[in-house]
């Protein structure tokens, strides 16, 4: 009964955390796909160059922001060559992509719509994201050869009712230009698929009467997990204010975490009421059995060799427990990737996502040894510390 | 307070001195032992008979170190076994003591051969080969070699008893307790296992306190301790 439970618990500890990390792999990878890595947005104020910013005479206007450490920015960046050059020196660097945003609304012949252009260098970007694979209809490659292409999230072309081929409308600052949809993409992020469209950096330039720099540059790492340290090198580095995907989405991932650890505590519950019945049987064990543990004292077993026997109850019942419940866990990871599951809204699946690392085994590995040690625990020292007269007495008057 | 001393340059295998136990709690607490001394000598065989109740199952747990005295001091070989120290106690009981209980208390799973090699195992200084040897001889000397392999279960109870004397001989302790161990047998068992149990004891020189209610077993003793309220008269 208890080794039931116990395979139970260790199985589902696995199943569980696997496929919570499944969907949280997923949604990184998602993040990296459309938002990168690193993100580098405006330029740190630094006293000595205030006054050279503030003079730079251009048509975009530039704010003034401070953030919460009192540092001030410059919104956008002024020279991106420069900091991408400047920032390719580090190791983990991948490759860069410098993009021009702003608002748009759209026309198409039936509806308006508001929107997000994302001027950009098609390599570039594809560099540093998975815009690619994303695309659903049409190609880049029509895009890249197409100087008023655009390429539309599916979500706002199912809304402005248009695809692949028809032109539209887009208004942005004092002036409207035409352009072509040449493809349509899907990150499975909604607000993504919704607002976002892409075109080439020199025509969102004109449209939104940027002549210069950008307004953030795309960053792609090849160790995703060194972000936060690359993001403060490059804040040093290029002197421009950097948020590593972490940073973020730190909502999101704090999020994963707190389900992950109450998915943990939940089935562990399993484990600790498996123990719970470890315990009562095993101290109905050594109470039968108190004759027995007696004579072995009588003998000259010690209260160790008498506690080590119920001991090793405990522990057979734990490694078979275990290593079933990790073969149970194995096999409903396995099963569960099969079920179909569609799903879309921070990210897009059709089937469950299950994410299985080792850790996950030891974590439920451990909560087993410990749950089930303590379980035994009192029961063995209980059996030790018989006092071999009173049994024998109590049952030879 | 008596002191019962027989016979002159044999060796005192246990000694007892001014043995005070009280047993059960509060209003219903009993004096069980009120001070008992007491010789055993090796190769002697003495008997200890008395009325139910006046403490003869105590004092034999005492002196096996089944269980701790109020007060007075146990010497086993001449040394004073220290109060209070169980892992002592344990070792002392291990390789010096031997018990044979009114029930058997052999284990159930185990098979006659297994039950005799217990003790030895524990206690570790033969191979494996030579306990199974052992235990066969042991079983052997009690006429049961040829049902070593059996289980408790499928032995009647006087077999039983031989086994669990057998098994109390196994580290051959210098002494040895037994507590009305023909207590459950009829006269013919009775005499079979309380020769197996002399027999062997007084071939191997050790020392065995026997506690009897058979007036014909006590008599073929070397010696008769008569007891009546925790004392010896
Ligand atoms: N747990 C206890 N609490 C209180 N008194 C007890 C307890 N156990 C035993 N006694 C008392 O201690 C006394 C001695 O018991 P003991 O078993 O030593 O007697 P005994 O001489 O072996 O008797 P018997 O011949 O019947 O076996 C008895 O009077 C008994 O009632
Ligand atoms: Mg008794």
């Amino acid at each position: 009964m208890s080794l039931a439970g116990i395979v139970f618990g260790v199985g589902f500890f696995i199943s569980t955390q696997a496929q919570l990390s499944g969907y949280q792999e997923l949604f990184i990878e998602t993040i990296l796909g459309t938002d990168g890595a690193i993100r580098i947005e405006d330029r740190i104020q630094d006293a000595n160059v205030f006054v050279a910013a503030s003079t730079t005479k251009n048509t975009s206007t530039n704010f003034f922001i401070t953030d919460k450490n009192n540092r001030r920015f410059v919104e956008g960046i002024e020279h991106p060559d420069n900091v991408i050059e400047a920032i390719s020196e580090l190791e983990n660097f991948e490759a860069a992509s410098p993009v021009i945003k702003g608002s748009i609304q759209l026309q198409s012949p039936l509806r308006k719509d508001n929107g997000q252009v994302y001027g950009i260098m098609v390599d570039e970007h594809i560099a540093v994201s998975a815009l690619e694979d994303q695309i659903q209809l049409g190609s880049i490659e029509d895009f890249r050869g197409a100087p008023t292409g655009i390429i539309m999230g599916h979500k706002m072309a199912a809304r402005l009712d248009v695809t692949v081929g028809d032109s539209i409308i887009i208004r942005a600052v004092d002036q409207q230009r035409r352009y072509r949809i040449t493809a349509i993409f899907e990150t499975g992020v909604s607000d993504i698929d919704k607002t976002r469209v892409f075109m080439h950096l020199s025509a969102a330039r004109s449209l939104l009467k940027k002549p210069h720099g950008v307004s953030f540059i795309q960053v792609s790492i090849y160790d995703r997990d060194h972000a936060m340290v690359d993001a403060e090198a490059i804040e040093r580095v290029a002197k421009h204010f950097s948020a590593p995907w972490q940073e973020r989405e730190k909502s999101w991932m704090q999020l994963f975490k707190t389900l992950q650890i109450s998915a943990a505590i939940t089935v562990s519950t399993i484990i600790i009421i498996s123990g719970l019945g470890m315990f009562s049987t095993l101290f109905m064990i050594v109470m039968d059995k108190t004759r027995e543990i007696a004579i072995l004292r009588s003998m000259g077993y010690t209260r160790n060799d008498i506690s080590n026997i119920f001991l090793w109850q405990g522990v057979i019942v734990l490694i078979c427990g275990t290593i079933l419940g990790c073969g149970m866990g194995y096999l409903i990871t396995f099963a569960i990737s099969y079920l179909p599951m569609p799903l879309s809204g921070i990210f897009a699946t059709e089937y469950f996502v299950v994410n299985s690392t080792a850790w996950h085994y030891v974590q439920a590995v451990i909560a087993a040894i410990i749950i089930v040690m303590i379980a035994c625990f009192a029961p063995s020292r209980k059996a030790g510390k018989l006092v071999p007269g009173d049994v024998i007495r109590g049952t030879a008057a | 307070m008596s002191e019962i001393d027989v016979g002159g340059q044999k060796e005192v295998a246990l000694e007892c001195r001014e043995l005070h136990k009280h047993l059960g709690e509060g209003e219903t607490q009993v004096h069980v032992l009120r001070g008992v001394n007491l010789k055993l000598y090796r190769g002697e065989v003495s008997a200890i008979v008395g009325p139910s109740g006046c403490g003869k199952s105590t004092l034999l747990y005492l002196l096996g170190l089944l269980d701790l005295q109020d007060s007075g001091s146990i010497l086993i070989q001449g040394e004073e076994v220290p109060p209070n120290n169980d892992g002592e106690h344990t070792r002392i009981r291990g390789e010096n003591i031997g018990f044979v209980f009114q029930f058997h208390f052999l284990l159930p799973e185990f098979s006659a051969a297994e039950n005799v090699m217990l003790p030895m195992r524990k206690l570790g200084r033969l191979s494996p080969k030579e306990m199974k040897s052992r235990a066969h001889a042991l079983l052997n000397e009690v006429g049961l070699g040829d049902k070593t392999h059996r289980l408790p279960s499928q032995l009647s109870g006087g077999e039983q008893q031989r086994v669990a004397i057998a098994r109390s001989l196994a580290n051959t302790p210098g002494v040895l307790l037994a507590d009305e161990p023909t207590g459950n047998l009829d006269v013919k068992n009775s005499l079979m296992v309380f020769e197996s149990l002399t027999r062997l004891a007084k071939e191997k020189g050790q020392a065995v306190l026997i506690v009897t209610h058979n007036p014909d077993l006590a008599e073929k003793c070397d010696r008769i301790l008569r007891m009546q309220d925790g004392q010896f008269i």
